[in-house]
């Protein structure tokens, strides 16, 4: 199965064979245990519970504790479920590591945005603003909401709220480089959220 | 290990021990990989250091040089495996780290005296 969880390290640049200068995001991936596996007869699907992360175990409280247990694995920190193909050769306890992928593969990377806490139409939507000076009394609002006719706000109207701290996924990123020694991944371009944050990395959709 | 570590540790193994020490004011020779249509070749390009900037992987140096009357410069990555290599021509005595003010000279008062040893 070619999926892993990991850790996003952080960015920097390297040069790629031809001499080019890359820009790489650097993620720590796996080794990540096979926790839990879900059968066509049992559950209806194929897939499998993957597991990473070191976590102490007085960190976990009594029915996470006792899940563990009961598979014979040591606590993990983050459980993710992924699909697998059926027929795919997955048990509780394998492990997973970073050299499911190789150098030139393409694959889908999944993490929590950076927060931008409550945020005005302009930087939520990309609203344009109003004059700054000349008289002008109307600056960063959102406009107008809707017709007089309308008599209403329809619903989905881009308004200030939270932006960010939310699932994005960026899909098509080409994996640059494999270190299974030291479990890394170097993935062309950027990737969602803060460094030390989680990130999903499955094999590209299409 | 702490990630700035690792960062840091695929940075050092890209990076170039192998070429001389220079700095601006400095005039030097880089030879430079250019592939033209399919084949690859060494392109020399003389010229004064007018600037360093940045750190570590992302150092970028720029060479700033009068060619048939007009003034050309180009900025390279310090580390780039495209520069074979670089010559140092001429130490150059300067006063400061960033030598735009040449940019506004021409002739005579572009010169940058040779660094006394």
């Amino acid at each position: 199965m070619k999926a892993i969880l990991g850790k996003k390290i952080g960015m920097t640049q390297i040069f790629d064979e031809r001499g080019r200068l890359i820009p790489v995001t650097v993620i720590e991936a796996g080794p990540c245990t096979v926790v839990d596996i879900k059968t066509l007869d049992k559950h209806g699907y194929t897939g499998a519970q993957l597991g990473y992360g070191f976590v102490k175990e007085h960190r976990l409280n009594k029915p996470q504790r006792g899940y563990f247990k009961s598979k014979g694995i040591s606590p993990l920190r983050y459980l993710r479920e992924f699909r697998v193909k059926p027929g795919e050769d997955v048990k509780v306890g394998d492990q997973i590591t970073v050299d499911v992928f190789a150098t030139g593969d393409y694959v889908d990377v999944t993490g929590t945005s950076l927060g931008k806490g409550y945020a005005g139409s302009i930087k939520r939507w990309g609203f344009g603003r109003g004059p700054s000076s000349h008289g002008s009394k109307y600056h960063r609002g959102p406009g107008s909401l809707a017709s007089r006719d309308a008599s209403r706000v329809f619903p989905g109207r881009k308004l200030p709220g939270h932006k960010g701290n939310e699932r994005v996924t960026v899909k098509n990123l080409r994996v640059v480089n494999v270190d299974p020694e030291k479990n890394l991944l170097l993935v062309h371009g950027g990737v969602p959220g803060r460094r030390g944050s989680l990130v999903i990395i499955k094999e590209a959709s299409r | 290990m702490i990630t700035v570590d690792i960062i840091r540790q695929i940075e050092q193994a890209q990076m170039r021990k192998d070429l001389p020490d220079f700095g601006p004011g400095d005039t030097v020779r880089v030879f430079f990989k250019v592939v033209e249509g399919g084949r690859e070749r060494v392109q020399p390009f003389d010229g004064v250091v007018i600037r360093r900037q940045n750190a570590g992987i992302r150092e970028t140096f720029t060479v700033r040089r009068i060619s048939y009357g007009i003034g050309v410069e180009r900025t390279f990555p310090v580390h780039s495996p495209r520069i074979e290599k670089i010559q140092v021509l001429r130490r150059g005595r300067v006063r400061r780290a960033k030598l735009f003010y040449l940019r506004g000279l021409s002739g005579k008062s572009a010169r940058i005296p040779e660094k006394r040893r």
